[in-house]
């Protein structure tokens, strides 16, 4: 890919999306854009280029970054966020929110639903506790169409497996011919929309538990500051914030701090998390 | 070094099997059958069985029921890992005593999730 395609195509989706893609993502940029050429009828990535160059294909701009943001993902992916849920967030929330028995998660990139689910799982083996409770899981992602898979709730035989204890899957899911179907009352629990981190976060209401990961890394310094500031101020004093196993907020902004020891979980820094989650 | 006894009628998917456990730090064994995993198990278990269903001689569940009528040993975590993928195999399987169950066809990472699961990495 020549140079000057490359900076025009990051340059649009950094805009676009908040996608910062380094010079060494060139190959990513290849191997997620050629198919969408062949879809669109075009040759080569050269042609979709060149398109992209002289055309506003509003439509065709909406593919190309859907394409670029999708995530891979597994249900309960790297363990320890979902552990930390289980075992300290979700107690606390239950002391803390005892009053008002309200409980709100934003999953802000939710991709294809493996994440929002696990925590539904978790929280359907907890029904008990939370008998009479509202609570409310908010998975939003740039892209539309892994929202559709998402909303869906079905997932292939590979997908089952990665991450999903097999007990679960005899639980919570049923098969249907080739695909395995999360069952209903799990689906329900989560609401999906389209949504961009770029965009403000007003309509949002305010959370008690934010889980963020892997979609900062692909953001600039500017950016992660804006999208973790204004997470913090729709995020409870005493709430929690996840992020991916590579991304952190030292150095990016004060209004979080990490937690000792317990790897991608971060807290309001002025906050009283740690106490109420027995951390 | 943990053991694993890769119980498979399929030269290929033991080969398979055994190098993505290598890799992962297994010691690995290898029986063809029920009745050969069986053997191997009494004669010195391991501390993981890596179990095919479909096998002659003896089958994968015809074998974990025998392993796990076994008394006064100390019971392998048992992973069956078969071609049967419908919800009545997979419910037989756990009732009879199995840990985990993979469908294959399976690579490197459904290997490791699973044995994840089960406390073993
Ligand atoms: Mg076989």
């Amino acid at each position: 890919m020549r140079t000057e395609d490359f900076t025009f195509l990051a340059e649009a989706l950094k805009q676009r999306s908040g996608l910062m893609l380094t010079a060494d993502k060139v190959y990513l940029l290849e191997s997620r854009l050629t198919p969408l050429a062949r879809k669109r009828g075009l040759d080569t990535l050269d042609a979709l280029i060149q398109k992209l160059r002289i055309s506003r294909d509003e439509a065709l701009w909406k593919d190309v970054t859907e394409a670029m943001t999708t995530n891979e993902s597994f249900f309960f992916r790297d363990t320890t966020p979902f552990d930390l849920f289980r075992n300290h967030v979700l107690p606390g929330m239950l002391k803390a929110r005892a009053a008002t028995k309200r409980l709100r998660i934003w999953c802000a990139a939710a991709s294809t639903g493996q994440e929002p689910y696990s925590l539904a799982i978790i929280l359907k083996e907890n029904a008990a506790k939370l008998a009479g409770w509202n609570v409310e899981i908010v998975g939003t992602d740039i892209c539309t169409q892994v929202l559709e898979k998402a909303r869906a709730g079905t997932y292939s035989q590979f997908e089952v497996q990665r991450g999903l204890p097999i007990q679960m899957l005899i639980k919570y899911f049923r098969q249907d011919g080739d695909v395995w179907r999360i069952n209903d009352d799990i689906r329900s629990m989560v609401s999906y929309r389209p949504f961009n981190l770029l965009q403000s976060f007003a309509g949002m209401g305010t959370f008690d538990v934010i889980y963020c990961r892997n979609v900062l890394i692909y953001f600039d310094q500017p950016t992660k500051r804006d999208v973790l500031d204004r997470m913090r101020r729709v995020l409870g004093n005493d709430g929690a914030l996840f992020l991916g196993a590579a991304e952190t907020v030292l150095g990016i902004t004060d209004a979080f701090r990490p937690v000792r020891g317990q790897r991608g979980l971060y807290v309001p820094s002025d906050g009283t998390s740690e106490q109420l989650m027995g951390l | 070094m943990k053991s694993c006894l890769v119980v498979d009628d399929s030269k290929v998917i033991r080969k398979v099997a055994r190098r993505i456990l290598e890799e992962l730090q297994f010691e690995i064994g290898e029986a063809v059958d029920g009745k050969d995993a069986l053997d191997q198990c009494i004669a010195k278990m391991p501390d993981v069985v890596l179990l095919d269903w479909n096998m002659p001689v003896m089958n994968g569940l015809e074998f974990l029921v025998a392993l796990r009528s076994q008394t006064g040993v100390k019971q392998p975590i048992v992973v069956f890992c078969t071609t049967e993928n419908d919800m009545a195999h997979i419910r037989q399987a756990i009732e009879a005593g199995a840990d985990e169950y993979i469908m294959k066809p399976f690579d490197r990472e459904i290997i490791e999730a699973k044995f994840n699961q089960v406390g073993l990495l």
